[in-house]
């Protein structure tokens, strides 16, 4: 018979043993699920984790893609990190991307044709200031009223979607665009333009905004007083209390964070790989992030790693798609069954496993 | 309008939620907070259509669906029951997987039309004038949803097995203590939030739309959460919201058929919106009864 006993710490070994054990269960089961597709099942694995790197023809290609998906999952990701360790759960981080994007937009695009070396920055800042007041929403709401901000968030993605379909149909149509939906595209206005920085690199501000984000955030976390509360809280909020940690605080700080951080990500998006405010923007960044966050087990490092992982998914997907012919819900299948042997193997972290004979409980 | 469309159309529009919701409350009342709803719906809602488009049977759709939902549901319930692992992070995973899982499925079913789910007129209710056609003329999906509500109703209230499954919700240590199998109860449960939420997705693919769409069910399963909060986790009041999001929704459609000057989009965020508004005014009035093991994992030996 098997027991579960409770580990006083959790497991160093196997907290960081727990992802590589979860990615290789997903690369099994999902070799199943493509064989039962009638594909060849280690061929779409390499297809998916090799070739995106090292394939002769398209790692040229390929390659620099992997810094552009990361970037925003990993900038994502860290913000909602620090809610997840205070045990705040803003779901809704797809909103604050989102909304990020449009109103960092509309900010640049009141200045259309300034070519300013300002204007970049200001909208950046525009950014993350229409995130961080989408997140504010739930953590207004949750302090006020001790709403929770599960469901308000979420829900909020669902408000920035609309919203997001009438900036792009209406309030932020290009005026020449022959009323087509879609905004101005960035890429042929080069003062806010968000390129690569090095060529062939597919490094832009955006993952240099996120590299800074994961120093950042393992100070923040590692050695700032504000990082021990967040830890606490979401560890013993009762002990936060009574040590004096204002829970208020902490929830506007935790929630402001991701929310200012989505945001950006989406300016950087709009900005540069998007290219332009349409109704397809919104691309699951935000909820694909939540997964990084768990597979980088909530530290900046980890998330970073996690990160570049998924991208490589997302990138090793789309050729499965092109050269296998798979079909391409199947890695968002494969994404969130990561997601759920990380959860499943996890009981090694915090649990040891004990077989003992049967005895009288 | 004509308004014996208009209560029959409410009617329609409320029961997939008000389908999962009472599930997820029979999930709640045990103690587990279960966050995958919109994920169980999704997976019903493209297992119900591949079954029915393919057998020509709505009510073989429903029940594969139930199965179906039921079955993923009790992946969530292995991993926080057995694996111990987080109630929320778990529920997110599961709502990712279903979202995934039935993109996947539904992918040959684009474009499709569900076989007609016949409507069961009720002898002599249904011949009574005006009410007759606003009530007694639905799909027997409908009739069983509120017959659900009443039966989960008196389960809570007047059987034994309900007063386990509230006691192991309330407080698991002592349920525990007193040879309950807190365990096995909140399987169950989960298991049957499941195959409500599969019902609720069949419904949305196989009648109120009647088509697969990816990620048709758009937030359903979310309301529905709402929508326990919002009961206080009572049956009858799961009833009063479903419905009144049910109507919510046909107006906001309807209003955007008519051709307003509200903006569609405004129109279309509305039903989000009012769950948010319903959400602070219950939380800020206070009302709780909320289980007291809600969430919280369950490790016999600790």
């Amino acid at each position: 018979m098997i027991r579960l006993e409770k580990r006083p710490q959790p497991s160093t070994l196997w907290t960081a043993l727990t992802p590589v054990l979860a990615v290789l269960l997903t690369m099994i089961v999902g070799g199943i699920m493509f064989a039962a597709l009638g594909k060849p099942p280690l061929e779409a694995i390499r297809t998916i984790f090799w070739d995106p790197l090292f394939h002769p023809q398209f790692a040229s290609y390929s390659r620099p893609q992997l810094l552009v998906k990361a970037g925003p999952l990993i900038l994502i990701a860290i913000g909602l990190s620090v809610g997840f360790r205070a045990g705040i759960w803003n779901i809704g981080a797809e909103g604050q991307y989102i909304m990020g994007a449009v109103i960092g937009a509309a900010v640049g695009l009141a200045f259309y044709p300034s070519d300013s070396v300002l204007l970049f920055p200001l909208m950046v800042v525009a950014g993350a200031l229409g995130g961080w007041l989408w997140a504010m929403i739930p953590a207004l709401l949750k302090t006020r009223f001790g709403t929770n901000e599960i469901l308000v968030s979420l829900m909020l993605v669902y408000v920035a979607e609309n919203i997001l379909a009438s900036a792009s149909s209406s309030w932020l149509r290009n005026p020449e665009g022959q009323g087509f939906p879609g905004s101005r595209n960035f890429k042929q206005w080069p003062a806010v333009f968000n390129d690569e920085l090095i060529a062939n690199t597919g490094m832009h501000w955006g993952v240099v905004a996120a590299f800074i984000a994961v120093i950042g955030a393992y100070v923040l976390m590692a050695r700032h007083i504000q990082g021990f509360n967040i830890r606490l809280t979401g560890e013993a909020p009762r002990a936060a209390r009574f040590s004096g940690v204002n829970p208020v605080r902490i929830v506007l700080l935790c929630l402001g964070v991701s929310g200012a951080l989505a945001g950006m990500a989406g300016l950087f998006e709009v900005t540069g790989p998007a290219g332009q405010i349409s109704i397809d923007f919104g691309s699951g960044y935000g909820f694909t992030a939540i997964i990084v966050a768990f597979l980088g087990r909530l530290n900046p490092f980890g998330i970073l790693l996690a990160g570049l992982l998924m991208a490589l998914t997302y990138i090793g997907g789309e050729l499965a798609q092109l050269m296998l012919g798979l079909p391409g819900a199947s890695i968002q299948l494969f994404q969130g069954m990561l997601l759920f042997f990380l959860l499943a193997t996890d009981v090694f972290t915090n649990y040891r496993i004990r077989f003992v004979g049967r005895e009288v409980a | 309008m004509d308004p014996v469309l208009l209560v029959a159309s409410i009617m329609v529009s409320a029961t997939p939620i008000l389908l999962a919701a009472i599930g997820e409350l029979v999930t709640e009342k045990s103690g587990v907070l279960n966050l995958g709803v919109e994920g169980m719906m999704i997976t019903g809602a493209v297992m119900g259509f591949a079954i029915a488009v393919s057998t020509g049977s709505p009510l073989l759709g429903f029940l594969g669906a139930a199965v179906a939902s039921a079955v993923l549901s009790l992946s969530f319930g292995l991993l926080t029951q057995y694996l111990l692992s987080n109630q929320v992070a778990t529920g997110l995973g599961l709502t990712l997987v279903g979202l995934g899982l039935s993109a996947l499925i539904g992918s040959n079913y684009e474009g499709q039309r569900a076989p007609n789910l016949p409507k069961l007129d009720i002898p002599v209710l249904s011949d009574i004038p005006v009410l007759g056609r606003m009530l007694f003329s639905h799909d027997f999906v409908v009739y069983l949803s509120l017959a659900l509500v009443v039966a989960v109703w008196a389960f809570l209230k007047y059987t034994r097995a309900g007063l386990i499954l509230r006691a192991v919700g309330e407080d698991h240590e002592s349920a525990h203590a007193l040879g309950y199998k807190v365990v096995r109860v909140r399987m169950a449960a989960i298991a049957f939030g499941g195959a409500c939420a599969g019902l609720g997705g069949a419904y949305v693919s196989l009648v109120r739309v009647p088509q697969w769409t990816e990620g048709m069910t758009a937030g359903a399963g979310w309301i529905a959460l709402a929508i326990v909060v919002f009961s206080s986790w009572r049956p009858l009041g799961v009833l009063v919201g479903a419905y009144l999001f049910g109507g919510v929704t046909v107006i906001q459609l309807n209003l955007q058929a008519a051709g307003t000057t509200v903006p569609v989009e405004l129109l279309s965020m509305s039903p989000y919106l009012i769950t948010i508004l319903v959400l602070v005014v219950i939380s800020a009035r206070g009302a709780h009864g909320a289980p007291g093991s809600l969430g919280r994992p369950f490790h016999a030996s600790s």
